[in-house]
């Protein structure tokens, strides 16, 4: 992995006698793409303020590029912010808006006239330097955000859920010119949102966050295939999170029936979270399945449908491309390489976590 | 429905008529002639006058030295108030808008007790041997008298277009390198441009057209154009001129009202 550069060091923060941030620890990379990713009131937009120096911490550090920048003024710090809803200058033009931060570091004016022709273009909106911010659209404005943000040059770039406001097709079009844009710069994101899909398809590192507390950290392939605790499994995609036993390497019993796994070293006879993806659970005629059970609810959703069986005493959420209808006695096989197992919370706090959401 | 709702405007309409319409159409008819009925500009011209030019002259100076003042005044506080949490910035308003349920008249002539050469202050000066100050019936005292009563329309409009800008965009502002003046000169006051045009409507129209003020502060020689047009009214009996003089003045208001529109597009300023 390539260089370091920041370094949350032990932040805590809590607005009102209320804990948002607790003893908070997070590395960020050079040219890395993060995603911190929970639902609201998870700390994530304050760790992002926090960055931008917009929020002191109560504790704790901020190193940036071996330097530690928790008392630096947000106007002095060598990174710039895309804020949510844009929060574009309305009484100047787009290019006043981009040329704003130029212009305090007293830039030339040829200077500036390239830097601004150099952001629209990255940001496929040339030719709309003498227009107005009110007279762009959601996403357009948004695209002058950036723009604004990128001509000063930043390490780092932190967005705010920058496509909170836009609609979905719009949104989908932006995660796929954010990545472009970040490959093009070459910089850091630092991306805030609650949108897991978002998170999944533009990250290069997920940093799910919940209750002031970093849950898991990870590329979305592992934060999606490997959840580690509930709390992820239930907030990435949706999945089947089961109660089971952990009989010893490689065998779990879920519900009271065994299944073959491929996980080690819980321990023999241990009390464990199964979690297994809708998409991932097979379903077959009754005698060719380790459970047997029938189809309680069907859904039409387009790629796939979903429907959930009840078998074991418990509800299966399953995803699959061939339907079954209601009432169907069906047998349910998981493949071992799809059960992925989770250490039981340990403490209360834990668990408490996993039942919020 | 919309035919309907036309009906509710009716009093309303009703009443405008009787008592703008009609009456403003009598200082147009009564501004515009003389005493036979004949038309003539000689009412309107009658502002060149030596004595009535001062008083339009002063009006003026003094209007715009208690717009500045409120505007001084006023300004730090909206923003102070527009940063403040909801809930608290409220017990603020109240506090200002207080004064303002009294009578316009009685709050008045509180101050020229106060300032008044045997008043309030001067007695407490006295006894803390401290030389009297000479205020009422100064131009200073006027000014007093108007900032005191007009302050709260300075400041509410201005409070209410600083707490509507996003406390995002001044933050983005610093996050694009601007200090808190830069900020403030580039970005905030900008912004706030429509509660300054409405502030300044507000305080520089009722102070310019003000007799009041003038008659218990001033004294009878210091004269507003407010108070001239009063004599011309109800003690000279000279409706025409008292009308001339009126138009001019309204001249005057509308140039304002224009300037406040034009500078007021969206109309954000205007709501109290």
């Amino acid at each position: 992995m390539s260089k370091e550069l920041i370094h949350l060091n032990n932040i805590s923060k809590s607005f009102d006698g209320q804990m948002v941030l607790d003893e908070l620890d997070l590395t960020i990379h050079e040219n890395e793409f993060v995603t911190l990713l929970g639902p609201s009131g998870c700390g994530k937009t304050t760790t992002l303020r926090i960055l931008g120096g917009f929020t002191q911490p109560d504790t704790g550090r901020v190193i940036f590029d071996g330097q530690d920048i928790t008392k630096i003024p947000p106007n002095k710090r060598a990174l710039n912010t895309v804020f949510q809803k844009y929060a574009l200058f309305t009484h100047m033009t787009i290019a006043e808006n981009i040329a704003f931060g130029l212009k305090i570091k007293k830039k030339s004016k040829s200077y500036i006239d390239d830097k601004i022709r150099y952001a629209l273009k990255l940001v496929n909106l040339e030719g709309y330097e003498n227009r107005s911010p009110d007279s762009l659209s959601g996403g357009q404005q948004q695209r002058i955000a950036i723009a604004r943000a990128i001509v000063n040059e930043p390490r780092v770039l932190l967005l705010d859920e920058p496509l909170g406001a836009l609609d979905l097709k719009l949104r989908q079009e932006m995660q796929y010119e954010l990545i472009r844009m970040k490959n093009e710069l070459g910089i850091t994101f630092v991306y805030v949102t609650h949108d897991q899909e978002e998170a999944l398809t533009m990250s290069d590192t997920i940093v799910v966050m919940n209750q002031g507390y970093i849950q898991q950290i990870g590329s979305p392939e592992s934060i999606y295939n490997e959840p580690e605790n509930a709390f992820v499994a239930d907030f990435i995609g949706d999945s089947n999170i089961i109660p089971a036993v952990m009989i010893e390497d490689k065998l779990v019993s879920i519900l009271g029936t065994r299944f073959a796994c491929v996980d080690t070293g819980f321990g023999h006879n241990k009390p464990v979270d199964v979690v297994i993806r809708p998409e991932d659970v097979e379903l077959t005629a009754p005698s060719d399945g380790i459970l047997q059970g029938v189809v309680t609810h069907l859904i039409f959703k387009g790629v796939h449908y979903e429907m959930e069986v009840m078998a074991g005493g418990f509800e299966w959420l399953v995803h699959s491309t061939v339907m079954q209808p209601v009432g169907q006695e069906v047998g349910i096989k998981v493949d071992p390489f799809n059960i992925q197992i989770m250490n039981k919370p340990e403490s209360e706090d834990e668990e408490a976590v996993a039942i919020e959401i | 429905m919309k035919s309907k709702n036309k009906w509710l405007s009716a009093p309303y309409m009703l009443w405008s008529v009787v008592f703008i319409i009609i009456p403003l159409g009598m200082i147009l008819y009564y501004g515009l002639t003389d005493k036979t009925g004949a038309f003539t500009l000689n009412n309107i011209i009658a502002i060149t006058t030596a004595g009535h030019a001062k008083a339009l002259r002063l009006s003026i100076l003094l209007s715009l030295i208690s717009t500045l003042v409120c505007f001084l005044l006023g300004y730090p506080l909206a923003m102070i108030l527009a940063n403040m949490k909801a809930g608290r910035h409220n017990f603020i308003i109240l506090i200002f808008i207080l004064p303002m349920w009294m009578n316009f008249l009685l709050r008045t002539l509180a101050w020229q007790t106060l300032l008044e050469k045997n008043g309030v202050i001067n007695n407490v000066l006295t006894f803390l041997n401290l030389p009297a100050l000479k205020i009422i019936n100064t131009p200073a005292a006027i000014v007093l008298g108007m900032v005191y009563n007009f302050l709260p329309f300075m400041i509410l409009p201005l409070y209410n277009a600083l707490s509507k800008i996003d406390r995002n965009v001044i933050n983005a502002a610093h996050d694009l390198g601007a200090d808190s003046v830069y900020t403030f000169i580039r970005i905030i006051l900008p912004l706030s441009v429509p509660g300054i045009i409405s502030g300044v409507t507000m305080v520089f129209v009722p102070a310019l057209t003000t007799f009041v003020i003038s008659a218990l502060l001033g004294g009878s020689k210091l004269l507003l154009i407010g108070d001239v047009i009063e004599q011309e009214f109800t003690r000279t009996s000279n409706w025409h001129l008292g009308s001339g003089l009126s138009i001019v003045l309204m001249v005057f208001i509308i140039i304002n009202m224009v300037l406040s529109a034009v500078f007021d597009k969206d109309g954000e300023g205007s709501m109290l």
